[in-house]
């Protein structure tokens, strides 16, 4: 009886998990990806500091992240006037604080790969600074793919920061694992394994998807 | 996949990158203007117990109000501590709570409008069908535990510090008996929410500690029967708060109160007497309007 009523509910909250983890995952990238590219090929003082905090970042715990943010965003907090708590915005703030890292640590693990075989190479063919790091970023570019989907299967998979500062609001900012969350604790099993396999269908699509483009050499 | 390549691959790899930013902006300013449009919020944020949730109340009642005051509300259901705390910092409009000493201290640091009575439930004692502790129709939960005790009859305790185990441990506290899963073997502490430990209690055959809306959802599914209510000290009062806005002058004052009167009136407190689970009734209305002008 459930089933049929929530078809449309159903479809809400898969397109607002949708949207929270893939714009996180943006913004995640738009951030990570730049950094991870500097901190493999720039010399500079404090690197293997800013390299290990990526690193430790990576296991960064979400519910911390979520606490953090819900301070923040709380009326009382230093960004309370924009009233962002309980909404899907402030979810996706502290869903991208935690995949900027992962995102960055997994770029400079692939750059710094590459950019060992390569550099000798591209001094040889006279690239200069810019070009040289735009090669290798595009050499790299299977493993800042990678590190993109384990950015992405974090965001859909999390739960602690969402849960805690989007609030779980029915329509809002309830999402996939919030909503197993809410199921599993009053008992409906049924409804709760199903959002859990549409979970899994959501992440096997695109990560698929993703390895399709790689197969096609598009990226 | 060398590495040793010929031309460098600067068009196409630079066209995706600024596409891929593109977007992630766009998708920023549309949950942007998305999220922003609501503030001032045109909402009202309430903040409740898990228990209006999991009975069903709210889901049946709030698109009632919606369609009398064309005021949407959206709720957040937490514990009765983090929802009264949502209140005192202002990230909620209204609270409907039950724990009436918290409720007071709320209300006596200035955090509150005001408080009405809202409505009530019981808890109630729940058991295995062949009741080993002989307390099937008893109406005095302190002697009905005492039972327990003597038949060393299981008990599942929630042990999670919610109200109803503060209300659990009252009860013990009245027998003179304080329980502990280390030296009682029949008593075990389930460490989760309502349903799950009712769910607990079923499978093991043990007794529980219940409110009755909780139970009255999930009693189909469960080999439980209720064998003790109406004991006076088990009621449980619901009471609904707006904040204070001269405490946080940017909540939706009026949406609040609204609200808070809406569920008072004689529209509100009728729907919440009709509503009903499996043929049963969770939840009492005893309204009263104390934030009338």
């Amino acid at each position: 009886m459930r089933a049929m009523t929530d078809i449309s509910e159903i479809s809400q909250i898969v397109g607002i998990s949708l949207l929270v983890a893939g714009t996180s995952t943006l913004i995640g990238s738009v951030v990570g990806i730049p950094l991870g590219v500097l901190v493999a090929l720039k010399e500079f003082r404090g690197r293997n500091f800013v390299r290990t905090l990526a690193f430790t970042f990576y296991g960064f715990p979400p519910v911390l992240a979520g606490l953090l943010v819900f301070l923040l965003l709380s009326r009382g907090g230093p960004l309370g006037f924009l009233g962002l708590l309980f909404t899907p915005l402030g979810m996706i703030i502290a869903q991208s604080l935690l995949i900027a890292p992962i995102v960055m640590g997994i770029t400079i693990s692939a750059v710094t790969n590459v950019s060992r075989r390569l550099y000798d190479t591209a001094l040889a063919l006279g690239a200069d600074g810019r070009q040289w790091r735009v090669t290798a970023l595009h050499d790299a570019r299977v493993g800042v793919l990678t590190a993109v989907m384990v950015g992405f299967g974090r965001a859909i998979s999390e739960v602690g920061a969402v849960l805690i500062v989007g609030g779980n609001i029915r329509g809002q900012t309830r999402v996939l694992t919030t909503a197993i969350v809410l199921e599993t604790s009053q008992a409906h099993y049924v409804e709760a394994t199903i959002f859990g396999v549409i979970l899994f269908a959501i992440a096997f699509a695109v990560f698929a998807a993703l390895q399709r483009l790689q197969e096609r050499g598009f990226v | 996949m060398r590495g040793s390549r010929n031309t460098l691959p600067w068009p196409s790899f630079v066209t995706v990158w600024r596409i891929a930013f593109a977007l992630a902006v766009l998708l920023i300013l549309a949950g942007l203007s998305l999220s922003l449009n609501l503030h001032p919020r045109t909402y009202v944020l309430l903040a409740t117990t898990t228990s209006a949730r999991d009975s069903g109340l709210l889901d049946y009642l709030l698109p009632f109000f919606e369609t009398d005051t064309g005021i949407g509300v959206r709720y957040i259901a937490v514990g009765t501590g983090q929802a009264l705390d949502l209140g005192r910092r202002g990230d909620a409009e209204v609270v409907l709570v039950h724990a009436p000493d918290a409720e007071l201290v709320f209300m006596a640091e200035g955090y509150g409008r005001c408080r009405s009575p809202v409505m009530q439930n019981e808890f109630v004692v729940v058991g295995p069908p062949d009741d080993p502790a002989g307390i099937f129709g008893l109406t005095n939960a302190t002697l009905a535990f005492s039972k327990i005790l003597a038949a060393h009859a299981r008990f599942i305790s929630r042990g999670d510090n919610s109200g109803t185990h503060i209300m659990e441990l009252r009860l013990w506290s009245w027998v003179g008996y304080t329980p502990s899963p280390a030296t009682d073997p029949w008593y075990e502490e389930s460490g989760q929410g309502m349903s799950a430990t009712l769910g607990l209690a079923s499978q093991l055959g043990g007794y529980t500690l219940s409110d009755d809306g909780t139970f009255l959802v999930h009693a189909a599914s469960l080999d439980l029967l209720i064998d003790v209510r109406h004991d006076p000290p088990l009621q449980n009062f619901y009471s609904v708060i707006p904040v204070n806005p001269d405490r946080h002058p940017d909540v939706n004052v009026d949406g609040a109160l609204a609200f808070a009167r809406w569920l008072v009136s004689s529209r509100g407190q009728g729907l919440i007497g009709a509503y009903t689970v499996a043929g049963m009734q969770p939840f009492h209305p005893n309204g009263e309007d104390r934030c009338g002008p």
